[in-house]
């Protein structure tokens, strides 16, 4: 493994490594990067890993996640590793949790569910399996699978 | 135990709820037969919220709670009440909750009763969400199933029509799945089992899919048709295309076993024709007819002492 870095150390912002190779250009759709960003990204994709073989790692300056972004993320990368970076110093670092509940995160769709009317409720969804990727929603019980979840 | 418990899903009843409840339905169709009523539930009333048009299953739930000495509150016609001047269901089940000791709920749409067991204060049944759960006919299903061919267990159970849409197939499924069954299910493609029921059954080895009934119908012990629900289909050129497909009349019944029996939720449109109204096998009016008891037992078993 090459002990060069390809992407170079950020001075504050949030990276997010051991995302499964592939999937890291679904972890920036859910974190909202568009066109007009005013924050650097960088994704590197197909690195080789001692640990996965390969994988994507993404570096994000003065950018740091909200709860519902780390569990949107535990969906796609169950693995993935955060860390908080200040100063060019790692301040804290910890692995994604995958919830068993994703509440407020996520549209049914399911158009003819209740959660999508103007009832006080918050989706709420169960996690049916992880491997692969299936989620039950609470109120209407339909199922979404990864694809359904990040189209 | 269901004391104090909603049902919005056929999987909020477990299996010894179920024998419970069987057993006091046939208890329930007793005092029904002699003529007669109970107070078991003096003073207690019951609220119906019918966001959907119903015959029998309100009816039956109203005639149960009657039967059982409580009175009925109920919204005649949504299209007059707080929901036309846009009240959430949220506030209309607060309301209802607080006038009444149990709602008995039918929404177009998904998780409307789920969403109205979280409001309400009060036990919630779900007599029917859009194409989702309709557990009571569930349990009247397997009682009929029960009192009509002696056990559940050991039978072959075989499910036409819409299966896609049709929710009282959805929960029985789901149930069945509990049971020593076979299950076939036969359908156009196009109204094929969602897989969303599937994640809910454990052992899919024990059902099978079919174009049509002429492969399953002679090992068939229960037959269970379904209307292709036109209120269901977005696209109408898709409903055309499908009406019409599986329709049981006095030959297809003459291969069926002699002790084997029709069943079908009702209303139907021309998927049973009326010839086998007459013939053994026909079970549904009967089905029907079990509604009342059923309904008694399980409104008795949430409220009762």
């Amino acid at each position: 493994m090459e002990k060069t870095l390809r992407i170079s150390k950020i001075r504050d912002g949030t990276v997010i490594d051991h995302v499964p190779s592939g999937k890291g250009i679904r972890v920036i759709g859910i974190l909202g990067v568009h066109e007009d960003v005013n924050y650097t990204v960088s994704l590197a994709i197909h690195v080789p890993s001692s640990k996965m073989g390969f994988k994507d790692v993404i570096k994000i300056e003065n950018r740091f996640l909200d709860r519902n972004e780390l569990d949107m993320i535990s969906l796609i990368a169950p693995n993935a590793t955060i860390s908080i970076i200040k100063n060019y110093e790692i301040s804290e670092k910890f692995q994604v949790e995958l919830p068993s509940r994703l509440i407020g995160v996520l549209k049914c769709r399911n158009q003819n569910c209740i959660t999508n009317t103007h009832e006080p409720v918050e989706s709420e969804f169960e996690i049916v399996s992880k491997h692969p990727l299936v989620i039950r929603c609470v109120y209407c019980e339909r199922t979404m699978g990864e694809k359904d979840i990040f189209s | 135990m269901l004391k104090n418990r909603s049902v919005v899903s056929i999987e909020d009843v477990d299996s010894d709820d179920l024998n419970d409840l069987f057993d006091l339905s046939d208890s329930m169709l007793r005092t029904i037969e002699k003529g007669g009523s109970t107070d078991l539930l003096r003073n207690k009333i019951m609220a119906t919220l019918f966001y959907e048009p119903s015959t029998r299953t309100r009816l039956s739930f109203e005639s149960a709670m009657h039967r059982l000495g409580g009175s009925v509150i109920t919204v005649s016609d949504v299209k007059t009440s707080s929901v036309a001047k846009g009240e959430t269901l949220a506030d209309t089940i607060r309301m209802a909750s607080s006038y009444s000791d149990i709602i008995v709920i039918r929404h177009p749409l998904e998780g409307a009763a789920r969403l109205a067991s979280k409001f309400a204060n009060r036990p919630v049944i779900n007599a029917g969400d859009g194409s989702g759960q309709h557990p009571t006919q569930t349990i009247l299903d397997l009682y009929t199933m029960r009192k009509e061919t002696g056990s559940i267990d050991g039978k072959v159970v075989t499910m036409v029509g819409d299966l896609r849409y049709g929710r009282t197939i959805h929960s029985l499924i789901i149930a069945l799945s509990k049971y020593d069954v076979k299950i076939n299910l036969v359908s156009p493609q196009i109204l094929r089992l969602p897989e969303y029921v599937y994640t809910k059954i454990g052992d899919r080895s024990r059902i099978k899919e079919y174009d049509d009934l002429s492969s399953v119908i002679a090992d068939t012990d229960v037959l269970y048709v379904t209307r292709i629900q036109k209120e269901r289909f977005t696209d109408q050129n898709e409903y055309q295309s499908v009406i019409g497909s599986y329709s049981v009349d006095g030959d297809l019944v003459s291969k069926m076993k002699k002790d084997a029996i029709i069943m079908h939720p009702l209303p139907r449109v021309d998927e049973i024709r009326p010839e086998v109204d007459e013939l053994p096998q026909a079970r549904y009016f009967k089905q029907a007819y079990y509604g009342v008891p059923v309904r008694m037992a399980l409104i008795y078993r949430i409220l009762g002492d």
